[in-house]
């Protein structure tokens, strides 16, 4: 699925020995927290060799706020707006996730309509997670601006569709135990169906823009590269481990949701390198098309909530629950344990992208700084989440 | 997936002399976990990692649990003479329970699609030796999350390459997500000469006239 171009890649990648007055001599330069591509305050320490990345260690913690703590000092449904703050752009997949644990810590059941409505949320928050990466991608590579407004004129579209649902653009706080808060109306259906059936388009266009433009495939191909054993081993999920070409969605594997019932395929990877890792999220775009579509023809009248669940006062019984959802960027799991209380004991959250953050070292070494900057961008990172 | 049971037997016969205990749980989640004591932990996880029908090669989770200690109070009925008379009495006895915190593993297969298979070591008490064996070179993908444990829950893992705080400053002193934590009223709070200065300034202080009644500010000067 790479196309593979020798004469660029030999004329651009330079000699991981450089052969500079400075070998030998390694300079330590701190990345951040305020430099711009690195989305959000994280910084990084970096001995250089020349240009050449020696040694790298991530430094973060600039946001924490005890996210943990917090949710261990207040009732289940207290945590649920705060779970929005975790990953701010996909708030409804966070949503989801920690319904998820709860429900399953409870032994709540969803109605049909609830799970469809959460199916067509989370796709759709897939859409404009994958669509504003790439456009920040291609922002760190140097394509000032238009890319990325391309991508925020979609996503817009896509946030409006949460705001008339939810009543919130990026801090949505739709999803409840056993449910969802509110219904989506037939027109919000139609209208949705109707951006759903336009977005192909810009995934075209932004595939054009990505696929054969020789500045991304000298940026990307070969750089950052994974081996699919050590992406296991570190835990790496979502369109990053499936640039290595290890075949792992959870949508598919707990089969969570209605996932089940609909078509789709699992884009795969072959070299595990940044580029691979761009066209993971434009070929995953093209999936949620394909499920939102028949999500949006299968999607039943009914109930959206479970009338049995307690709003106030809503105690789990005894015991512990781990739920975990494909969100855009990997795996995300909530752990919870509840002693019979109204607040849980442990609250965890199993952040993908801090996981995720791992390897960075292990891709870094050995290429230059500027390509520090785009190996960090295909991770996929959002400090809100990482810092917690 | 075999179940727990067939899998803990496997494990003894494997891995001779871990100790393993079923933890159950009650709840609607049904997901029951294994307790591995800390000397064969490393042993037992890369058995779970290479046994070719478990394979459990992807670490989801690391997360700490810390638990309290806890004083359960028994009555019991016990017959005693009082008075010349034999009577049942309630006696009641105070049993304490050390607190330690727990490390849980929350561990999948990629290779086979199955799990969790749900992991649990615990420290043998809650200050001086909160210490547990580092399962960071079966599953890399418990570096970051137990030096969480370290710099949330102040547990030290062994073996782990590169043991350091990864979310507070390097400088905080306590590990703020156990459950005895009292958070500071000042974060960053330093002392300054100013408290100094004052001590010193007080022997030059020349009370201010006082109104009838009023007491001085500065104690040990009483207005004349």
């Amino acid at each position: 699925m790479s196309a593979t171009v020798e004469t660029l890649e030999a004329m651009e990648r330079p000699p991981v020995s450089m052969g500079s007055r400075l070998e030998g001599e390694l300079l330590e330069v701190s990345m951040g927290p305020q430099h711009p591509s690195t989305h959000g305050v994280f910084r990084m320490n970096v001995a250089l060799e020349g240009e050449v990345v020696r040694k790298l260690k991530p430094v973060f913690g600039y946001l924490h706020r005890n996210h943990e703590k917090i949710g261990e000092n207040v009732s289940y449904l207290g945590s649920m707006p705060y779970t929005d703050r975790l990953d701010y752009f996909c708030s409804m997949t966070n949503n989801w996730a920690y319904a998820l644990s709860v429900e399953k810590l409870a032994g709540i059941e969803v109605p049909e309509r609830a799970e469809y409505l959460r199916v067509i949320l989370a796709e759709l928050t897939r859409l404009q997670n994958h669509a504003s990466l790439l456009g920040f991608l291609l922002n760190d590579m140097g394509a000032w601006g238009t890319p990325l407004m391309y991508a925020f004129r979609e996503r817009e579209k896509i946030l409006d569709l949460f705001e008339s649902l939810s009543g919130s653009r990026m801090m949505c706080d739709y999803m409840r135990f056993g449910g969802c808060r509110v219904d989506a109306s037939r027109e919000w259906l139609a209208y949705a169906k109707k951006i759903v059936d336009r977005f192909p388009r810009f995934v075209d266009e932004l595939e054009q823009l990505i696929v054969g433009n020789e500045v991304v495939i000298a940026r990307t191909q070969n750089v950052g590269n994974v081996s699919p054993e050590l992406a296991v081993s570190a835990g790496i999920t979502g369109p990053m481990l499936r640039a290595c070409g290890v075949n792992y969605d959870v949508r598919k594997v707990d089969g969570y949701g209605f996932y089940p019932r609909f078509k789709f395929r699992i884009p795969l990877g072959e070299h595990g390198d940044t580029y691979d890792r761009l066209m993971m999220r434009v070929l995953e775009m093209g999936e949620s098309v394909g499920i939102l579509k028949q999500a949006f023809e299968q999607i039943p009248a009914g109930p959206i909530i479970n009338p049995k669940v307690k709003i106030r006062a809503f105690r789990p019984p005894v015991g512990e629950a781990y739920g975990r959802i494909e969100a855009p960027k990997g795996e995300l799991g909530f752990y919870l344990i509840s002693d019979g209380g109204t607040n849980p004991y442990r609250y965890r959250v199993r952040p993908p992208s801090f996981i995720n953050l791992t390897i960075l070292e292990d891709m870094c070494l050995g290429h230059t700084v500027a390509d520090v900057m785009v190996i960090l961008g295909s991770i996929d990172i959002v400090m809100g989440e990482v810092d917690r | 997936m075999e179940s727990l049971e067939e899998i803990k037997a496997r494990i003894e016969a494997a891995v001779p002399g871990a100790k393993i205990d079923i933890v159950t749980n009650g709840g609607p989640s049904q997901q029951h976990s294994l307790r591995v004591d800390n000397e064969h932990a490393c042993d037992v996880a890369k058995w779970l990692r290479d046994d070719p029908a478990l394979r459990l090669d992807f670490c989801s989770n690391v997360t700490g649990v810390d638990w309290l200690d806890r004083t359960v109070k028994k009555t019991v009925k016990v017959k005693k003479v009082v008075d010349g008379e034999e009577k049942e009495v309630n006696e009641t006895t105070e049993e304490k329970i050390p607190g330690h915190i727990e490390a849980v593993y929350h561990l999948y297969s990629m290779t086979h699609k199955h799990g969790p298979v749900i992991i649990r070591i615990r420290t043998s008490d809650r200050v001086e030796n909160a210490c547990l064996p580092s399962l960071t070179p079966i599953w890399r993908s418990a570096e970051f999350q137990e030096r969480e444990i370290f710099d949330l829950y102040g547990v030290k893992f062994d073996g782990h390459p590169d043991l350091r705080r990864i979310l507070m400053w390097d400088e905080f002193e306590d590990y703020p997500m156990r459950k005895d934590y009292r958070e500071p009223d000042d974060y960053e709070y330093e002392p300054t000469p100013h408290d100094d200065v004052l001590e010193r300034a007080k022997p030059y202080y020349t009370p201010r006239p006082q109104i009838d009644g009023a007491e001085s500010i500065v104690e040990g000067s009483k207005p004349t």
